[in-house]
């Protein structure tokens, strides 16, 4: 067992005018979770702890919070990863805070929907599967394991600087179905993207890709995309 | 408090809803309402695939799907209902497909399908590849593709909505009444058809693979309107839960050729009376079983309560040679440590973050973990839900589907990869009824204060200012519960487990609930939530008593034998004042007759 000093950030709208600062001091094992703690805290010392949790192991992308100033989720990331006793939990950046952890989701999907983030084709339907074979499946399979919890976007600078910026979690959704050999709204897509606020606001500094629980390289995908756009080629 | 209508109301957003809502909303005005955002729902977690005979790696045929889910059941699913999810297996495996689904692939370019347990040829008896996969993730998959394509086709929803009642007056069901998280305001949806989708309830139980999202709000809702729960003594006890976490490991482990070996490094599951000739491949009540003997007898792992699941290339190729194994060219089955890493690469995931093992080189410690509810509320084929034993009366206007319904197709276990069937097959055909319904009905107005009873359910919770934390009183729930209503079971620890429950509600009424407040409650919004689990414990716990015999995930130590004579039959259950009220209903049966189940 360790002595975890958690301070977390809380604001609630209906008490607080401004934000501050709660400390709490628990037991914990190097293996539990954030969520573990965080869970402990509301169960045990405080009700009122508000955050959004479900899945618990890193699948549903509920969890995503500051902790110790990085993007995570708190369900998969353990006391020992963070190498140190002090624990700080904030809501992620860019968003606006609607009470303890909790932000309002709705910009975020907002932009994901704006991409056409679905499977498009018009031809007749074959009685059976449409073929796809092993490498062009891989082309989009890691863009395609993206959960929608938003630390990579809310870990980016230019989204923080305007939240009119589409956001790489938006961009790594069209690339899954930009690069899906079966698809066909890519050029749609593109067009979509080719705006002042589509790929060019990414300025490939990569907090994305170290963000995201899933570890898909979005900064690289997001390059992908800007390079179809130029090129006007998928290849 | 706003009211909405809408012909058809979804409540749930996990695979079911979102098909349903997919197939209603085509020519029904339909809202689907969800407590998460819908991309956060379970569905999202299931790992190995989706059974249906493509037969693209052998032959297949839907008829032996059709007996392996019967025998499987334990000969207590409805026959008719087994056949009509098999037969429609290929057709809507297809359908996703159409939809965007990212299957992985065979060499020729079609969905991939793999081993999973209890899936045969029925004719040499030999594991069957049926389930239909995208690496280990095809939950996920699945769920990302039916909510892009309710994107797609603007289907109506409302996010972190939580469903607090069902709206049912003596003309019938008028809709639901349902809380926006956010703001703490009272919403009631006008509906002429209701369905519900809201998924299982592992969180009964202290070692789940479920999400704290499975709270059973669906059953424990009808059941507080007079309409029963079937087969609710049926949970299903996954074998391979991470180690005292028991987050899920996906069967398809064992699809690719990993061993389950004891605390001596044997190979257990070929023992006499396990299985020895599919061995690891049975089907999830015989090896949890199985492997919670070897752990009562002291072969866990250092004498622990866990066993090893072993996908290291050595063993695995190790056994395959022993057994024979080939591909599908009819070469040796002889794999890489990458072949693992891309078959499945989330465990891999899984196991490097909270154990810090790498199962490509290490073996993962596992144990059984609370999994998923073969019971539920009653309907049939189409979703309607069916109030009583002689399948006579139907709830006009209340449909259920997916974890939250019992059709029955899982009977008293579930084959793997039959659950995410189970979701797209039904969640579209009661989308597609309850559509027509909504067509040919009126609305039933609604009462003069629909919200009254939603409403003093939470204002009490809200004030209740006692002595109990709610932490402390699911902690005590999900324990006895682990103990003694989990994968064996005896009468006088069900006794005590039934004891306790009922202490706990009691102890419940007297809680003392922090937050006050009106948006983003979540404190409040899991006592509702606990009460629902508290209820749904109950149930299970009188329904698992009276029944004395052993079937599927019913394993009683005291009535070792499955008793077809007295207990071939479903069990409903209504919760009532004074406790919880049993009557049995018969099974279908077509074309299978009971034979007892070896592996």
């Amino acid at each position: 067992m360790k002595k975890i000093t958690l301070k977390l950030f809380r604001y609630n709208p209906e008490m607080d005018k401004k934000p501050y600062y709660d400390t709490f001091k628990l037991e914990a094992e190097p293996t539990d979770r954030v969520l573990d703690l965080m869970e402990k805290v509301k169960g045990y010392e405080d009700g009122t702890l508000s955050f959004r949790r479900s899945c618990a192991h890193g699948v549903c992308g509920s969890c995503a919070m500051r902790i110790n100033g990085q993007n995570m989720l708190a369900c998969k990331t353990l006391v020992q990863d963070l190498k140190t006793n002090k624990i700080t939990v904030e809501p992620i950046l860019g968003l606006p805070v609607l009470k303890d952890m909790i932000v309002d989701m709705e910009p975020f999907f907002i932009n994901y929907k704006s991409v056409m983030p679905y499977f498009v084709n018009n031809s007749p339907e074959p009685s059976q599967e449409r073929l796809q074979s092993i490498e062009e499946q891989e082309r989009f399979d890691d863009t395609a394991k993206c959960i929608l919890c938003g630390a990579c976007t809310t870990s980016c600078p230019s989204f923080w600087s305007n939240d009119e910026y589409v956001g790489p979690a938006a961009i790594v959704n069209a690339h899954r179905f930009i690069f899906d050999s079966r698809d066909e709204g890519a050029a749609e897509r593109l067009q979509i993207l080719n705006d002042q606020f589509g790929v060019y606001r990414c300025r490939t500094i990569f907090n994305c890709t170290v963000a995201c629980p899933r570890e898909i390289e979005i900064t690289k995908a997001i390059g992908e995309v800007k390079k179809a756009i130029v090129t006007g080629s998928l290849d | 408090m706003k009211i909405h209508q809408f012909e058809v109301v979804v409540v749930g957003a996990g695979g079911a809803g979102l098909m349903a809502g997919l197939y209603a909303s085509k020519s029904a005005s339909t809202a689907v309402i969800s407590k998460l955002y819908p991309a956060r729902s379970h569905t999202g977690a299931a790992q190995g695939g989706i059974g249906a005979a493509l037969g693209n790696l052998e032959e297949d045929r839907p008829e032996w799907h059709t007996y392996d889910t019967v025998k499987g059941s334990d000969y207590l699913a409805d026959q008719d209902a087994v056949e009509f999810m098999c037969k429609e297996a290929p057709g809507i495996v297809y359908e996703l497909e159409h939809m965007g689904l990212p299957f992985s692939r065979t060499d020729d370019g079609k969905i991939a399908q793999r081993f999973f347990g209890g899936h045969t040829n029925n004719e040499t008896t030999k594991p069957v590849k049926r389930t239909c996969y995208a690496a280990d993730r095809t939950g996920h998959m699945i769920l990302q593709t039916l909510y892009q394509q309710s994107i797609k086709n603007k289907v109506q929803f409302y996010d972190e909505f939580q469903v607090l009642d069902l709206i049912k007056t003596d003309e019938g069901v008028a809709g639901i009444v349902a809380l926006e998280i956010a703001t703490g305001e009272m919403h009631v949806f006008h509906a002429k058809s209701v369905i519900f989708a809201t998924g299982g309830w592992g969180r009964v139980w202290e070692i789940t693979s479920n999400a704290f999202a499975y709270t059973g709000d669906g059953v424990a809702i009808t059941l507080r309107h007079g309409i029963p729960a079937q087969d609710m003594e049926f949970f299903q006890f996954h074998p391979t839960g991470i180690y005292k976490m028991g987050i899920l490991i996906t069967e398809g482990v064992r699809g690719e050729g990993g061993i389950l070996l004891n605390g001596k490094g044997e190979r257990f599951m070929e023992k006499e009376g396990n299985a020895p000739n599919v061995k690891e491949l049975a089907s999830r009540d015989v090896v949890s079983r199985a492997m919670y003997m070897e752990m009562k007898e002291g072969n866990g792992i250092d004498g622990e309560r866990y066993l090893y699941l072993d996908v290291t290339p050595e063993t695995v190729n190790k056994y395959a040679a022993i057994d024979g194994r080939t591909r599908p060219d009819g070469t040796p089955y002889v794999v890489t440590g990458e072949e693992i890493l891309g078959k499945l690469p989330d465990i891999i995931d899984f196991c490097e973050t909270y154990l810090g093992v790498n199962p490509v080189t290490e073996p993962m410690p596992v144990q059984p973990t609370a999994h998923y509810a073969m019971g539920g509320i009653p309907t049939d084929n189409y979703g309607r839900v069916v109030m009583d034993k002689d399948r006579k009366e139907i709830m006009s206007g209340l449909f259920a589907v997916g974890e939250n319904a019992c059709v029955s197709v899982h009977g008293s276990n579930r084959l793997g990869s039959n659950s995410l069937l189970d979701l797209v097959v039904f969640g579209k055909f009661s989308g597609i009824e309850a559509a027509e319904h909504a067509k040919k009905t009126n609305y039933i107005p609604l009462p003069e204060n629909p919200a009254a009873y939603a409403e003093q359910q939470l204002e009490a919770l809200r004030n209740a200012d006692g002595n109990e934390r709610l932490s402390e009183i699911g902690r005590e729930m999900k324990e006895i519960m682990f103990e003694h209503v989990g994968v064996f079971r005896v009468e006088e620890g069900m006794k005590e487990a039934l004891e306790k429950i009922k202490e706990l509600k009691v102890r419940f009424k007297n809680i003392k609930i922090d937050d006050k407040g009106k948006k983003f409650n979540m404190d409040l919004l899991n006592a509702w939530e606990l009460s629902n689990l508290l209820d749904i414990a109950e149930v299970t716990t009188v329904a698992a008593l009276n029944r004395t015999e052993s079937r599927g995930g019913h394993a009683r130590n005291d009535y070792k034998e499955r008793d077809d004579e007295n207990w071939m039959k479903h069990t409903l259950a209504w919760l009532e004042e004074d406790g919880v009220k049993l009557d049995y209903k018969d099974v279908v049966f077509t074309n299978f007759e009971p034979k007892k189940r070896v592996y």
